[in-house]
């Protein structure tokens, strides 16, 4: 039991080794056994003890049921067990890249219900794991108390971020106003609920398994649902802040498999055993070159290349704009040594390129690390896939570790590098202001705008 | 053992002798289970007497209850007595305060953890933990701070440029300590490692977040701290005077010994309280002033012009209190309005804040998080109702007394392209026109 069969998501390189997805069950049987012994002492003593054992004194998790569909398996009943879960891998990445096709082809509205579709089965599925790690189905309101929280924080970042694009809109509502005006009041009292209704569900035996659930569910709120909601900021900024990314991300745990595939030979963490050094390097060098190349494609269009506004009188989202200097093509000299191998002198390039560059870096080279994160997540609680939801993969979780950290740097970096603050938001922050206040700054920025040059001084007829 | 000697706030009996129940917090603290009883080898070093030899030898008569009791009082009023010495020294001096009082809380919850995991020999977590604390303060402090000392930073070539990637800085910060977490991973503590992780986060998600939006509320003016603090502050105390004298009907099963008389006279006399303070304050204008950096004078000024907020108005009495105190309208400070609402948050959610850290601490079979403060326990064991004021009052200041900061709304205005500041000004004078505020003659003005 103690040898971890090890489905991380980046997928290892050096052979397709994964076990086929029945055997997992087999393990379910001694984990009952264990448990059902205490049952006599206290239960937060068990747990207690649950935490300072050395990991190899803790029980397995039961994976959950095989979901490969029949059909498949009919098909492929010829193939030995290694082929035969290396089609189902395949068979299924090709499945989930067209959905995804699909649904950018779909627009953004689409895309946004897809995240937020990902952002909650991760969560489920985090929670999940809590539950089993500590056998806490039977706490009373706990999963209530739970998806509350989901619910809370997701209602207080939507009201932060999604109000702003929609500041047309929520302008004609009455109702939505005040919402909109109280939005931090009211998101912290429905927070203040949940709070108090989990001190006062807190039953005298279960303390401990209570209070680990509740920072468990905070934790996970906070990378789930702090992503998620980073991811959907960038997709606003343009659909092709949130492709390149995801993409590049995609594109290294593929072409670093690839690579450990044919080449691998060292190995590069103790954490993933699978990962080799060669792998890294040769994933990196493709991902950048991928990373530039579809950055190339993708600029051409304005429908990846403009923000994501939301028109009152078509009531849709539109992406319609001038695109900026970002997404035009700029001549650029080459340096010496890549002129003699070109044989050009200067190369048309749009400047998001080199911004893809740097994404695409990040992508090969920190991305990782959060591979190694649920890695270890995954062997110091015992389960070899966070969820069975995708046959051959693993849940959502295994398919989108990599991407957390991916999310967190494209926002910054669009906030650091790219543009300032949100336009909508100082307009959506400028209507709340007391009118006084809004004549006030109306005659400085009308002084400053004048003073610029950008605003014509009216004439009196 | 089972026996858990809380030594919550409101306990109208004092607990036993301090150095008993020490080497028993000592034992209980660390075992994970109760039914053994073992000593531990090597205790951590939480559990030493830190009572004064002084007192100690002044109170030596008394019978252990009354000493405790004794012990208890003195601090308080040290306590006390050097909150205000504090506010007396200004602002700055506050900050600093709040900001030792929440490494002190980490260092606590820490610590705690360590001893529940047996985590002492974990490579680099500390080490991790503290970098964790210190990236977490860098972020808030650039985010918050730099709006204060806008026109300082400005002129500062270097300060600029942080201020500027203050956000990508500190983002590469955090993603070095977390690389150093993954790289840190040791085979058979994979657990343990991510268990200290997910309590550090928690720790730094609930107190630095919180000593921020305190002192965010101090930069609104001090009153906005000191009236919720010492409402809060009073709550505790009257609430275990009220349970003391005449507590009968329990409250919540978690802390056995607070009543719902303490609660309920507690609620009454603290929103007195508040009414009262507040009238106090308000007439002062180093309470009532926000906080400004002065540049010429390089540092901190409370001078202006107090709003309206914190002036005298007249109040119409509605008909019933009319015939009882025999007044028609009455002078009041609108603040003092506001201050209602403070404390009735401070005596009615606050206490859940103090039983949430009950629960944690019967959960984690702790009597007290420290032993920082004698007659007391950790600077936790004082701070655990503040928490959830600080983030009331914050709330409440954003969305009831004053929108977002003007000046900060035109310093974002003033980074944006022009063609997004068009848009805006063009935005905001359609709906000033549609509002009726800008007229043809204002615009002329």
């Amino acid at each position: 039991m103690l040898e971890l069969r090890h489905r991380g998501s980046c997928p290892g390189p050096g052979g397709a080794v994964a076990p086929p997805p029945r055997e997992g069950e087999a393990a379910g049987g001694d984990h009952e056994t264990e448990s059902t012994s205490d049952k006599e002492t206290d239960i937060d003593d068990r747990y207690g003890d649950l935490d300072s054992r050395a990991d190899s004194d803790i029980p397995e998790i039961p994976p959950s049921l095989d979901r490969t569909p029949e059909i498949l398996k009919k098909a492929l009943s010829g193939l030995s067990s290694r082929w035969k879960n290396w089609w189902i891998r395949g068979i299924l990445t090709l499945t989930m890249i067209s959905m995804f096709f699909l649904i950018i082809y779909m627009g953004s509205f689409m895309l946004m219900l897809l995240v937020l579709g990902i952002q909650v089965k991760c969560f489920h599925e985090i929670i999940t794991i809590g539950y089993r790690v500590y056998h806490s189905y039977d706490l009373p309101w706990f999963r209530t108390l739970s998806w509350y929280f989901l619910l809370c924080v997701n209602y207080f970042f939507y009201g932060e971020t999604v109000a702003d694009y929609f500041a047309t809109f929520v302008q004609r509502e009455e109702q939505l106003q005040f919402l909109i005006r109280y939005h931090r009041f009211i998101s912290f009292a429905l927070y203040l609920a949940g709070f108090c209704m989990f001190v006062l569900s807190l039953v005298k035996k279960h303390y401990r398994l209570q209070f680990y659930m509740f920072a468990w569910t905070h934790v996970t709120l906070l990378i789930t649902v702090t992503q998620s909601h980073l991811v959907i900021q960038n997709l606003f900024e343009g659909m092709i802040w949130f492709l390149v990314p995801i993409s590049s991300v995609i594109c290294n745990d593929i072409t670093a498999y690839l690579f450990g595939f044919f080449f691998g030979r060292t190995p590069l963490i103790k954490l993933s055993p699978k990962k080799t050094w060669e792998g890294f390097i040769g994933g990196f060098f493709s991902t950048v070159v991928f990373g530039f190349i579809a950055a190339y494609v993708l600029s051409k269009y304005q429908y990846f290349v403009c923000p994501v506004e939301y028109r009152s009188d078509v009531n849709s989202f539109v992406t319609e704009c001038e695109p900026t200097e970002l997404f035009q093509l700029q001549s650029y000299s080459l340096p010496p040594f890549l002129q003699a191998v070109l044989r050009q002198e200067t190369v048309s390039l749009y400047p998001f390129q080199i911004h893809s560059i740097a994404l695409s870096t990040f992508a090969s080279l920190i991305g990782p690390f959060g591979g190694f994160f649920a890695s270890g997540f995954k062997r110091a609680f015992k389960i070899k896939d966070f969820a069975n939801t995708i046959p051959g993969h693993g849940g959502i979780m295994d398919r989108f570790d990599c991407q957390y950290l991916m999310a967190t740097f494209v926002h910054v970096y669009i906030t650091s590098f790219i543009r300032g603050p949100n336009p909508s938001k100082v307009l959506q922050q400028l209507l709340v202001l007391q009118p006084e206040q809004q004549l006030n700054i109306y005659k400085t920025l009308k002084t400053h705008l004048i003073e610029k040059g950008i605003l014509q001084p009216t004439l009196k007829v | 053992m089972t026996e858990l000697r809380q030594r919550a706030v409101r306990e109208p009996d004092a607990p036993p002798e301090d150095k008993e129940s020490e080497s028993e917090a000592k034992v209980d603290g660390e075992t994970a289970s109760d039914s053994e009883s073992r000593a531990e080898p090597a205790p951590p070093p939480t559990s030493v007497d830190d009572t004064p030899e002084v007192l100690n030898r002044a109170l030596s008569n008394l019978s252990s209850r009354w000493k405790n009791w004794w012990v208890r009082g003195i601090l308080s009023l040290a306590m006390i007595a050097f909150f205000f010495i504090i506010i007396y020294l200004g602002p700055m001096v506050l900050m600093m305060i709040v900001m030792c009082v929440q490494i002190k809380c980490f260092h606590e919850i820490i610590t705690i953890g360590y001893n529940v995991y047996h985590s002492y020999d974990l490579p680099w977590f500390r080490t991790l933990s503290w970098y964790f604390l210190l990236c977490v303060n860098y972020f808030f402090y650039g985010e918050t701070v730099t709006d204060y000392f806008f026109t300082l930073v400005q002129r500062e070539e270097p300060l600029r440029i942080l201020s500027k990637y203050h956000r990508f800085i500190s983002f590469t910060l955090y993603l070095t300590g977390f690389c150093m977490f993954v790289l840190s991973l040791v085979k058979k503590h994979y657990r343990l490692q991510f268990y200290m992780f997910g309590w550090t986060h928690v720790t730094l998600l609930i107190v630095v977040t919180q000593s921020h939006l305190v002192i965010h509320n101090l930069f609104e003016g001090m009153i906005w701290f000191i009236v919720p603090i010492s409402c809060v502050i009073c709550n505790d105390i009257m609430a275990y005077m009220f349970g003391f004298f005449f507590g009968r009907t329990p409250l919540i099963k978690l802390s056995p010994k607070k009543t719902w008389e303490g609660f309920i006279g507690g609620f009454f006399a603290t929103v007195v309280f508040g009414l009262l303070l507040s009238y106090v304050m308000s007439g002062y204008r180093c309470f009532v002033c926000p906080v400004e950096y002065n540049n010429d004078t390089n540092s901190f000024t409370v001078d202006c012009e107090p709003s309206d907020l914190f002036r005298l108005q007249e109040y119409n009495i509605p008909g019933v209190i009319q015939s009882v105190i025999g007044w028609k309208t009455v002078r009041m400070y609108p603040f003092q309005i506001h201050s209602i609402a403070l404390s009735t948050f401070a005596s009615l959610i606050g206490p859940f804040g103090g039983f949430f850290a009950s629960g944690f601490k019967r959960a984690f079979k702790i009597k007290d998080f420290a032993n920082t403060i004698p007659g007391h326990g950790g600077i936790m064991d004082r701070f655990d109702c503040q928490y959830l004021m600080a983030t009331f009052v914050n709330v409440y200041i954003a969305s009831f007394i004053r929108g977002p900061n003007p000046s900060k709304l035109i310093q974002q205005f003033l980074t944006l392209r022009p063609d997004q500041q068009l848009h805006i000004f063009n935005t905001l004078k359609s709906h000033l026109t549609d509002k009726g505020i800008l007229t043809a003659t204002t615009e002329d003005e």
